[in-house]
């Protein structure tokens, strides 16, 4: 067994690479994989919230990578599944704790174990984003279909081509079909028009992300809603399937009843 | 070892330059100047010439990474080699100091060979540029530039002579940066955030659907854009 490592960035913040990276480690989990994440957003340590695995949090990732414990000590086994692992980040120290070569050690120690090794990065094109690219095989860049999101996913696409680490792979996430409809949204096609690299995957906009980050359940748990199928099918296509994508425009099809609940609903602004 | 690496102040900053011998021992020598005259390096800036020494991106990125640590910024990295010169424009680094006019022939000669290829006659330099400018890159050429990719939004290409994008414009384009008014831009589809010829600045209109090849130009004191028909005006 060797991990494929993979790096899930953004450039901008808050658009969702905790949460996709919750996500597809849940899906890849779910789906049999040896999987453990990493968050290397230290400082603002929250992959272990959005997992709900805060609690159990003994030791962090910059004591492991200072040797004040075994690696072994800091995973996190996730019991909701058979083999998910969380090395928490570190909320009280700046990402200069850590190196590059820090992070490349910590995957290659872990790579005979493991089947994928996430890493969920900070936002922006600092320390900490060199931080979690070095050890990548293989980068996914998380934008929402919004103007700014993809302005910082093209500066960051730039850059892992340049630490040549590319070619990166795209995910959109916050889709709304319904904004989409009325042309008060960027389209999937717009965003790789601009980006023009590889889609892996559209994530739409789901109040149950919401929901069920706060309970620290990620969405991919539970499987049955659109995010979650979503997620899945990334995870499917990580693993080498080739898997179909989600008409957004099918007529009647979900998202058109998806959509009509976003118009009645109103409780997304 | 350490006399093969000097350092002299210049308008931007530091200016290092990497001589003859082992690229890690002249790394070495040069960390080691840093570690003995910290506060003269500290909070500096520094251009870094390397010379004929090829530096892939892994190795640049580590070298940016430790001078930070030092609390220096490395912000040019100047090169003989092509690939030295590809992976600094990559990292974002400044390629060339504007401020250093080649004065002799040898320096020319250096200049014209960072570019990816260029054609130079007694007055006109041309850099060719084979790939996608994303958000973040910047080139500076005293001479004409041509893209082979697009210009996306947030890149920016500034040329003392025309720019020629064989590809989408989509950032900022300065054409004539040196006050020449005859440059011009032309490109498949013309939308700049912002278009600079010489002193005037245009910020086109949103267009939308299929557009043409287009050049703009310097008409009556304004800037103008009009199809793109390969004759020339
Ligand atoms: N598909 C989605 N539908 C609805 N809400 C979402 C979706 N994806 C993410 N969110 C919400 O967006 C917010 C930001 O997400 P997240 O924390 O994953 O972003 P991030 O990129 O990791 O942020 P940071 O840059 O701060 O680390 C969260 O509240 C999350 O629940
Ligand atoms: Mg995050």
């Amino acid at each position: 067994m060797t991990a494929k490592v993979v790096t899930i960035s953004s450039g901008k913040g808050g658009v969702g690479k905790t949460t996709t990276t919750a996500n597809l480690a849940v899906a890849l989990a779910s789906q049999g994989q040896k999987v453990t994440c990493i968050d290397a957003d230290i400082g603002l340590r929250n992959l272990d919230v959005v997992m709900g695995l805060e609690n159990r949090i003994v030791y962090d990732l910059v004591e492991v990578v200072e040797g004040r414990c075994r690696v072994r000590q800091a995973m996190i086994r996730d019991k909701r599944l058979p083999e998910l692992y969380l090395i928490p980040s570190a909320q009280t120290r700046d990402k200069n704790s850590v190196s590059p070569s820090d992070m490349i050690a910590l995957c290659d120690e872990l790579r005979p174990e493991m089947d994928w090794i996430l890493i969920d990065c900070p936002a922006g094109i600092e320390r900490g984003f060199r931080n979690a690219i070095a050890p990548a095989d293989l980068v996914l860049v998380v934008t929402n279909p919004e103007v700014s999101s993809v302005r910082d996913a093209d500066r960051i696409i730039g850059l892992v081509e340049a630490e040549e680490k590319g070619p990166a792979q795209l995910i959109i996430n916050r889709l709304n079909p319904a904004l989409v409809k009325r042309g008060d949204m960027l389209t999937a096609e717009d965003v790789l028009e601009l980006l023009a690299i590889e889609l892996i995957g559209v994530i739409p906009e789901d109040e149950n992300v919401v929901i069920s980050t706060n309970r620290g359940q990620p969405v991919t748990l539970d499987g049955k809603n659109r995010a979650a199928v979503a997620f899945h099918n990334i995870a499917r296509r990580l693993r080498g399937e080739k898997v179909p994508f989600m008409n957004l425009e099918e007529k009647d099809g979900f998202f058109d009843r998806f959509a009509r609940l976003f118009r009645t609903g109103g409780s997304n602004a | 070892m350490s006399s093969n690496v000097t350092i002299k102040g210049i308008k931007e900053g530091l200016l290092v330059t990497m001589g003859e011998g082992n690229w890690n021992d002249l790394k070495e020598a040069l960390f080691r100047q840093i570690e003995d005259k910290a506060a003269f390096f500290q909070g500096a800036r520094m251009a870094l010439d390397v010379g004929p020494h090829v530096i892939h991106a892994a190795e640049m990125g580590v070298l940016r990474d430790r001078l930070a640590e030092k609390n220096i910024t490395l912000w040019a990295v100047l090169s003989t080699s092509q690939v030295t010169e590809h992976t600094a424009q990559n990292l974002g680094l400044v390629i060339r100091l504007v401020s250093a006019r080649p004065e002799t022939e040898a320096q020319a000669e250096a200049l014209s060979r960072m570019a990816d290829t260029t054609i130079s006659s007694s007055e006109e330099r041309a850099l060719f540029v084979q790939r996608t400018l994303r958000s973040g890159y910047k080139i500076e050429f005293p001479g004409h530039v041509t893209v082979v990719g697009d210009v996306n939004a947030g890149a920016e290409v500034i040329a003392g002579g025309s720019v020629l994008i064989w590809g989408k414009l989509r950032g900022v384009v300065h054409a004539g940066a040196g006050g020449d008014e005859k440059a011009v831009v032309c490109a498949m589809e013309l939308t700049p955030t912002q278009l600079r010829i010489a002193s005037k600045v245009a910020i086109p209109p949103k267009r939308k659907g299929k557009l043409l090849p287009e050049m703009a130009f310097i008409q009556d004191g304004q800037v103008v854009a009009e199809e793109w028909t390969a004759k020339g005006k």
